[in-house]
């Protein structure tokens, strides 16, 4: 099977089709354990007590608005390298989800700064970084809604989801490279984690669940990407 | 278990219960937009 031809809208419609059904169930299901152990199973933490429970959200949150930036730059450098239709929409299809998954990171983060840090907000390295990334989701949804001939909207936004994706690193090493008052990485490649192994569980728990959220309204906003700008093409299993 | 412990959280219930609100109401916003956004394109292709 030759994946490339799945670069071609009228072919992925369809896969996109039988795909997205299983990764909203995947979502689901892994979104009901993931609560019900995060309330249920997870315990008390022994410092911040129940109010810690947010970091069930707040982290899966913020690793997806910092992951669907990177993988909608990609999709960029495809679509600019390759000019293949598909890897332009699924920028677009990428970025409100994106977007809202950044907008709840610093929504519950705010939540939870308040009765641990005593403040909503600050202009700390992480969260100033944070709310750039928020503003590049937004400001690509804008510049690409500006322009209305397709091909160069796809080219001004694929060169911005590219540039911006420098500040996906500056969030991740914020809080080393800068006195930060958010805490600092519980989870990361190569060191044990930091964090109880059912908290950690419960957390991953989570993270899967947003992933599968993730791609599939990616997959379903593709379709109805693909359904308005390949009007009058031919698509198999239109239902 | 005491659902009213339960649901104050350790005091904390307004942080907490706003914070998954705040999750769940905007799934439910991206998916309803989705939605009628599908709609739209099948009823006007």
């Amino acid at each position: 099977m030759k994946i490339y031809r799945y670069a071609s809208p009228t072919l992925f419609y369809p896969l996109a089709g039988a795909l997205w059904p299983w990764f909203a169930g995947f979502a689901a299901i892994l979104g009901a354990v993931g609560l019900y152990m995060s309330f249920f199973v997870a315990p008390t933490d022994f410092q911040q007590g129940e109010v810690y429970r947010i970091i069930f959200i707040h982290v899966p949150s913020a690793w997806m608005g910092m992951f669907i930036y990177l993988v909608m730059a990609f999709y960029g450098v495809l679509a600019l390298s390759f000019n293949t239709r598909i890897s332009a929409m699924m920028m677009h299809a990428l970025a409100p989800t994106g977007a809202m998954f950044t907008f709840i990171a610093l929504l519950t983060g705010a939540l939870w700064g308040r009765p641990t840090w005593g403040t909503y907000w600050i202009w700390d390295a992480r969260m100033t970084s944070t709310l750039i990334l928020l503003f590049l989701y937004l400001g690509f949804m804008a510049l690409t809604h500006a322009i209305d001939d397709t091909r160069r909207a796809d080219r001004a936004g694929a060169l911005l989801a590219i540039v911006g994706s420098v500040n996906i690193p500056i969030i991740y090493f914020s809080v080393k490279w800068w006195n930060s008052l958010h805490q600092s990485t519980s989870v990361s490649p190569g060191t044990a984690p930091k964090m109880a192994q059912i908290m950690l569980i419960t957390m991953l728990v989570m993270v899967f669940a947003c992933w599968a959220y993730s791609i599939a309204m990616a997959l379903v906003r593709v379709r109805a990407l693909i359904r308005e700008r390949e009007a009058g093409a031919v698509l198999e299993g239109t239902q | 278990m005491n659902w009213a412990e339960f649901f104050s959280m350790g005091g904390r219930g307004a942080f907490v219960w706003g914070s998954y609100g705040a999750f769940a109401l905007a799934v439910v916003i991206e998916i309803a937009l989705l939605v009628r956004r599908t709609r739209k394109g099948r009823e006007n292709p």
